[in-house]
């Protein structure tokens, strides 16, 4: 029999990660009583996340808005800040999963798991977010891209948990976008994903552009070059194309039972096609 | 481990290993065989039950979970020996067939309305998109939720 602890605080979980260094931690288990069925993991004992209030929920703090580690996608979805500062995020939240998934799993278990197809992390990619960890000892604060180093690779010491992620507020961002392509419409793991904000000018050029795609690497996609190549133009088909082919280059996909790599190369350009749409109605 | 929750409206007391998944728990030690254990890997929606009114999915929960909490499963919903709307409606309808997949869409579709009373088609099919059903082709599920919800707020606003 494996142990579960409930802590009720951070102080409490500090003690019982201290008393055995192989202690795991869980919030909604989604992701991490999948791989223990499956005997991916043997932890000696379990701490649940999910009572400790000081990292749930949702706070605002002027300029930027915290989002506690162990608050679900279900709380977010229902949030009006989130919905209303970071609809991008919202947008994901949405086709992430299904509602029960929702309703148990947390932002937190979706950046630690670190799967290049975590429908969260492409919207907090392109919104700069960082990745608040802490210990008993200390708290710091890095870019979720420097947290994350690979597929299920992050940078968290022995000791530590991640407290939650900060992300700026940023109202001059007024086309906010996330698609998803799956197999199938619901609860369907990503083929590949795009997340974009951009500022489009009032005669309709973009001023500032930051897209990140999912599922089409190691880790999430980012181009400077692709976001150099749309400032100052105007968010029309020719031009989306044109940008696609620096896109497919940008992109390191693999084959799995999913889709081929090709595939997914080819749909990582496609999906920028969309933001057509949003061009039109500004 | 002696753990203490309210099930069906009941309080109760369990003991047993603190890892034991809650799917085993209410059906091999409870027997509580409403919920069912399809995919156990959270894909299928058939164990689903409501932890303090909420939807969740008792292959992915452990017994230390239920510590305080509330839990609801299909077996807690009938009162005074008639069913609840939402299963009067899944049989009215024929949304029942092997009714394997029933408990668990039944659950789901509590979460659903509690949330949002009066959903459109589209929104109950977002809403079941966790519950699998190998039998009915869906349409018939979703003609008892709209059915159901039409019911139960007239109940509420008389
Ligand atoms: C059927 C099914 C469908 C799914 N579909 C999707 C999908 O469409 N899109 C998607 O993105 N994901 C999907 N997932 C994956 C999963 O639901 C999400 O990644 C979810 O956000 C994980 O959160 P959790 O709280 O359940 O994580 P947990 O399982 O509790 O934890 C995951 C990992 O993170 C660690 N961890 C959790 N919280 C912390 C913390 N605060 N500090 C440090 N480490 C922590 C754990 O140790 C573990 O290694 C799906 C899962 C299932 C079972
Ligand atoms: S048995 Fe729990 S979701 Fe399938
Ligand atoms: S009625 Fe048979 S699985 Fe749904």
């Amino acid at each position: 029999m494996t142990q579960v602890l409930l802590p009720r605080a951070l102080d409490e979980l500090w003690d019982f990660l201290e008393e055995d260094p192989n202690t795991a931690v869980y919030s909604g288990g989604t992701d991490l009583l999948v791989n223990l069925r499956g005997g991916r993991i043997n932890p000696s004992r379990l701490a649940c996340l999910e009572r400790i209030e000081e990292i749930r929920g949702v706070r605002d703090a002027g300029a930027a808005v915290f989002i506690g580690a162990a608050t679900t996608h279900t709380h977010l979805l229902e949030n009006s800040l989130v919905s209303s500062e970071f609809p991008v995020l919202t947008k994901a939240i949405r086709v992430l999963a299904s509602p029960a998934i929702r309703n148990m799993g947390t932002i937190g278990g979706n950046i630690v798991n670190a799967s290049p197809a975590g429908d969260t992390l492409p919207p907090l990619y392109a919104l700069d977010a960082e990745v608040e960890i802490v210990s008993r000892k200390e708290a710091k604060r890095m870019p979720v891209s420097d947290f994350i180093v690979g597929p299920g690779r992050v940078r968290l010491g022995a000791n530590e948990i991640v407290k939650g992620v900060w992300i700026r507020k940023a109202p001059e961002f007024n086309v906010r976008h996330f698609e998803k392509v799956g197999l199938r419409k619901s609860q369907a793991c990503a083929v590949a994903s795009l997340a974009a904000a951009l500022s489009l000018s009032e005669g309709g050029k973009i001023e500032r552009a930051r897209l990140a795609w999912g599922s089409v690497g190691p880790t999430v996609v980012r181009s400077a070059e692709v976001e150099e190549a749309l400032l100052g133009r105007e968010l029309e088909i020719q031009m989306l194309a044109e940008v696609a082919r620096l896109v497919e280059r940008a992109v390191s996909p693999i084959d799995d039972v999913r889709a081929s790599a090709q595939y997914r190369r080819i749909v990582a350009g496609r999906l920028l096609l969309r933001l057509a749409e949003s061009g039109c109605k500004n | 481990m002696k753990i203490d929750f309210r099930l069906n409206g009941a309080a109760i007391q369990v003991d047993c290993a603190a890892d034991r998944r809650v799917i085993d728990l209410l059906r091999e030690d409870l027997g509580l065989t409403g919920a069912k254990e399809s995919c156990g890997a959270g894909e299928c929606g058939s164990c689903a039950i409501l932890v303090d009114g909420e939807g969740k999915l008792s292959c992915l929960m452990l017994a230390a979970q239920l510590e305080g909490r509330e839990i609801t499963t299909v077996e807690g919903l009938a009162s005074e020996g008639r069913l609840h709307p939402l299963q009067e409606a899944f049989v009215e309808k024929g949304a029942v067939q092997c009714g394997f997949c029933t408990p668990g869409a039944v659950m789901a579709s509590l979460d659903l309305l509690r949330r949002n009373p009066n959903p459109a088609r589209a929104e109950i099919r977002e809403g079941l998109a966790g519950n699998l059903c190998r039998c009915t082709g869906y349409q018939k599920i979703i003609d008892a939720v709209e059915a159901a919800s039409k019911i139960m707020q007239r109940r509420e606003r008389p």
